[in-house]
């Protein structure tokens, strides 16, 4: 409860300079059309009609909420109109990739700390393949993997996993290296062999490494599937929206699919929260 | 007397490779440590006694020399789990509860689940520690922690008890009482112990036997037979025996150093 007040000072700071701008912005287009009418507009009526212009240049934010509104609630959710069944298809990429980027990463991990060569050979890509912009590899998966016939989910789920996995190694790796020297000698007291080491010691000492990851994955993994559905065309998916929204000039539009897209990630991420405190509580990690 | 050797060490020599050069740390180690015995490598830091200890635990490899646990290698010892560790942190798992920590070693060994609840509470209440085996480590103190550390360590059937400054971390009260307790630990469970320590009233109170070592190279300065009688009240420290044995540990010790 203590934390509510600041965060409502921050939303209710963003929501004053959202209107601000969104009045500074529209006013040009609000004075334009009363040049061509010939009308002069006061300043309250300049106001009034940066609010709810149909293609505003920046969207005020209740009629983002009311676009996001109509799109949820009041279509049914098999419609293409609705944000919904559009969230879904981009959700479904998401956690797809989110899981495929997860085992990939902690199987790169173990495998790196289990070895020198892999520790050598394999960290320095993991590290490039972050360094080369997605948005230029995007299209190539989706096109090299539509000509072998694999299209849908998975190309996107694919892209979800590419920038996924890499946080989660980079965790993992620091996670299962977190025993210290007298731990590892201890285990070696016991003539614990390798694999009892890595499930009794490694993998619990990792946990705390591992959640934070996750959550940076699964936010990675939301903007590989929005950035994996702009190459197809426009179909379907919350990225389809914000590209479609930008042909026509729906601003409004793109606006609310950011919005669903931020609402959606915030969500994930909460998830994954509420799983780290319910795993380290029960680890009694918690205090 | 004739008692039985559990560990030998014959012209033992161990030298580290370091960025700076070797590091001669153990130089011509001599000695035999008998079933039964306490025995305390006491000297300042960097005259090996913590490496030692790691070499009979076979933690360390040696460069030279011969060391028997039990008759065989040190690894083969290991092997067959035939020692104790007590570290100087108490290394528990925070995500197990004291039960589940002294478990942890007896769980990698294929005890059977009834077996390892029933000698998790044997051990327990061996350290004093009986109905804490549910608490986390988190809510016990340094010294319960430390305790429930040498439950694990004698929670599995080994003769030998290697502890590497179990108690130097703690305040003077606590380890007072502590030692008290492993005397007590010791006349009932017969276990041949070997004790690393910085202190002088520590080693001479506990052991039966005190190796005082020097550094520059790691080698023994001298070895004391304790001479005090086996029930040992704290009382004893104020003894003249007690004083005169604490006397020639801190020549030998300066000796040591005067050499080095």
């Amino acid at each position: 409860m203590k934390s509510f007040a600041p965060v409502l000072a921050v939303v209710s700071a963003i929501f004053v300079i959202w209107y601000g701008m969104a009045v500074v912005l529209n006013s040009t287009w609000a004075y334009d059309k009363a040049k061509r009418a010939d009308v002069t507009l006061s300043f309250s009526e300049m106001v009034a009609d940066t609010m709810v212009q149909k293609k505003p240049l920046l969207p005020a934010p209740h009629q983002v909420a009311a676009e996001i509104y109509k799109t949820t609630v009041l279509k049914k959710i098999t419609s293409k109109r609705s944000l919904i069944w559009h969230g879904w298809i981009t959700l479904s990429a998401t956690l797809l990739g989110f899981a495929m980027g997860t085992g990939f990463g902690i199987l790169l991990a173990v495998g790196i700390v289990h070895s020198r060569a892999m520790d050598m050979s394999v960290m320095p890509w993991v590290i490039t393949s972050q360094t080369i912009p997605i948005l230029a590899v995007a299209p190539m998966i989706i096109v090299v993997l539509n000509a072998v016939g694999i299209s849908g989910l998975l190309p996107k789920a694919f892209i979800s996993m590419y920038l996924s996995f890499f946080p989660v190694v980079v965790g993992m790796v620091k996670g299962l290296r977190s025993p210290d020297h007298m731990q590892m000698d201890q285990m070696r007291t016991w003539n614990a062999l390798k694999p009892t080491m890595f499930w009794k010691l490694r993998l619990p000492s990792s946990m705390p490494y591992l959640f934070p990851s996750l959550k940076i994955a699964m936010a990675a993994s939301l903007v590989g599937a929005i950035v994996g559905e702009l190459p197809t065309g426009a179909v379907a998916g919350l990225g389809a929206r914000l590209l479609a929204g930008s042909y026509y000039g729906q601003t409004i539009q793109i606006w609310s699919a950011l919005i669903s897209a931020a609402i959606l990630a915030a969500a994930l991420v909460a998830l994954i929260g509420l799983l780290q405190n319910i795993t380290l509580k029960r680890m009694g990690m918690l205090r | 007397m004739n008692k039985e050797v559990i560990i030998e060490t014959k012209g033992l020599d161990l030298t580290f490779e370091t960025n700076d050069g070797p590091v001669h740390a153990l130089k011509d180690i001599n000695l035999t440590i008998e079933k039964g015995d306490f025995v305390s490598f006491i000297g300042p830091s960097g005259c090996g006694k913590t490496t030692l200890l790691r070499v009979m635990a076979d933690l360390e490899q040696p460069t030279g020399g011969t060391c028997t646990v039990n008759g065989v290698s040190p690894h083969e010892a290991r092997m067959n789990r035939a020692y104790g560790y007590v570290f100087q942190a108490a290394g528990l798992y925070p995500w197990r509860t004291i039960g589940g920590n002294i478990k942890l070693p007896l769980e990698i060994m294929g005890y059977s689940k009834a077996e390892q609840a029933e000698r998790v509470s044997k051990v327990l209440e061996l350290v004093e520690l009986d109905g804490f085996d549910k608490k986390f480590p988190w809510q016990l103190s340094g010294g319960m922690q430390q305790r429930a550390s040498i439950a694990r360590a004698l929670a599995f059937d080994a003769d030998i008890l290697l502890m590497d400054e179990p108690f130097g971390a703690l305040d003077e009260i606590v380890r007072d009482h502590l030692n008290e307790q492993l005397l007590a630990l010791w006349a009932r469970t017969h276990k041949t112990i070997g004790f690393v320590t910085h202190s002088i009233p520590e080693a001479v109170y506990l052991s039966t036997k005190i190796v005082v070592m020097s550094p520059r190279p790691g080698r023994i300065a001298d070895v004391i037979e304790s001479t005090l009688p086996i029930e040992r009240p704290l009382e004893i420290r104020d003894s003249k025996e007690f004083i005169e044995i604490a006397h020639r540990v801190r020549d030998g010790l300066h000796e040591g150093h005067s050499n080095g």
